[in-house]
């Protein structure tokens, strides 16, 4: 119980941490992501809303589970941080492959070598989720 | 009403002011009254009320008000003000709460009745609430109603009330402060909560691209921008005081096992 609420808890702090990342870094402090893209579909509007609105969920809600967690004496840092990673980086890549490529959001910069820096972005993605789950494995090995 | 709309320009319209009034005393005076029968009226919820209050009024009148019938963005901060900022404050007072507490106990009993009541059970269901809040706005900013509203000064009166009445309603239903009808979980809550919050999130990048009727381009953008952002600063605050809440359920829950 305490084991998947610790990943449970990481998981949705780590989603919340890449969408505030995403958010301050590429578009406020770069500017290098559009506010809103002529391209965009519907869908892409409906999901980019439902992700914002659950990534400040999952972050000040992942961080009360923490409290919980705490208080409780049950944090488990490293299992934690293998959740952080696991759903930093499966965000990370939807949000790379669904809603920038397919839905058509924004693209990460408008330059014409734009595909590597979509790779640059799937390969941090995918490390996130291996570093994840090797954590978590780990941890999970050692409780048992 | 024409006097409503033409004492724009000046001053503020005298019944608006009559009722700012009326709900800042009325408060006032049962919270004193009520708090030599029972526990003394925590002093947070006098600054809750009159924080949420004054929220209200800054939107219909004041300088943003005036500043609303031309400019979008200035509208905006109004919609912020009134719908947002002004019921999460009001919410915090607990109103109803203080309301019982004034009652004689007849009367808190038939008004307890009333709100368990099949329609108010209906309304304050937080699917119909949420609906109510981001459905309006939805009409109002993709359909003709914002331009027509500025000619009508009744009908603005009504978009406006219902504005804040919803967004009173909506927090209601999500933050459980007073005694509700039929209460709802945490995760039930929680879902309707980040639907509520794309949906606006959605309606702020559709008005930044597709300004509403009447609104030119760069309003409609930089009114878009303040929706999504000032929204999410009262969201965040809404979201934090959910989880608490959440939090010292659990632990609760917990120390009784």
């Amino acid at each position: 119980m305490a084991a998947n609420r610790n990943v449970g808890s990481g998981f949705l702090f780590g989603l919340g941490l890449v969408a505030f990342v995403d958010e301050t870094v590429f578009h406020q402090l770069l500017h290098w992501h559009h506010f809103y893209d002529k391209s965009t579909t519907a869908a892409g509007l409906v999901s980019d809303g439902f992700f914002h609105a659950f990534s400040w969920f999952a972050t000040i809600g992942g961080l009360f589970m923490l409290a919980g967690l705490r208080r409780r004496q049950a944090w488990l840092p490293r299992r934690w941080l293998g959740g952080l990673w696991l759903g930093g980086g499966l965000f990370q890549l939807y949000d790379g492959t669904i809603q920038h490529k397919l839905m058509r959001l924004h693209q990460i910069r408008y330059v014409d070598a734009v595909i590597v820096y979509d790779w640059v972005w799937y390969a941090i993605a995918a490390a996130m989720v291996v570093a994840g789950i090797i954590l978590i494995r780990k941890t999970g090995a050692k409780q048992a | 009403m024409s006097a409503f709309y033409a004492s724009h320009g000046s001053g503020a319209p005298a019944p608006i002011i009559t009722v700012i009034l009326i709900m800042l005393a009325g408060y006032i005076a049962a919270a004193v009254q009520t708090s030599r029968r029972y526990k003394p009226w925590p002093l947070r919820r006098y600054l809750y009320w009159i924080i949420g209050v004054l929220c209200a009024s800054s939107a219909v009148v004041g300088p943003v008000a005036v500043q609303a019938h031309s400019d979008f963005t200035a509208h905006m901060a109004g919609h912020l003000l009134l719908g947002m900022l002004s019921p999460l404050f009001l919410t915090l007072a607990a109103p109803i709460t203080l309301l019982l507490r004034s009652l004689t106990i007849r009367a808190a009993r038939k008004l307890t009745r009333a709100l368990n009541s099949r329609p108010l059970r209906v309304i304050s269901h937080p699917v119909t609430a949420s609906l109510l809040n981001a459905g309006g706005l939805w009409i109002l900013y993709t359909t003709d109603l914002y331009m027509v509203m500025q000619h009508q000064p009744l009908l603005h009166l009504l978009v406006h009330l219902h504005i804040w009445l919803a967004g009173c309603l909506f927090t209601m239903t999500i933050i459980y402060m007073d005694p509700v009808p039929h209460r709802y979980g945490f995760l039930y809550r929680a879902g309707i909560l980040v639907a509520a919050f794309a949906a606006h999130v959605a309606l702020s990048k559709y008005i930044y691209a597709h300004p509403p009727a009447g609104v030119p381009d760069g309003q409609a953008a930089a009114g878009g921008m303040l929706m999504y952002y000032g929204g999410d600063f009262v969201e965040i605050a809404l979201v934090s005081i959910f989880c608490y809440q959440w939090y010292k359920r659990s632990l609760a829950s917990e120390g009784a096992r």
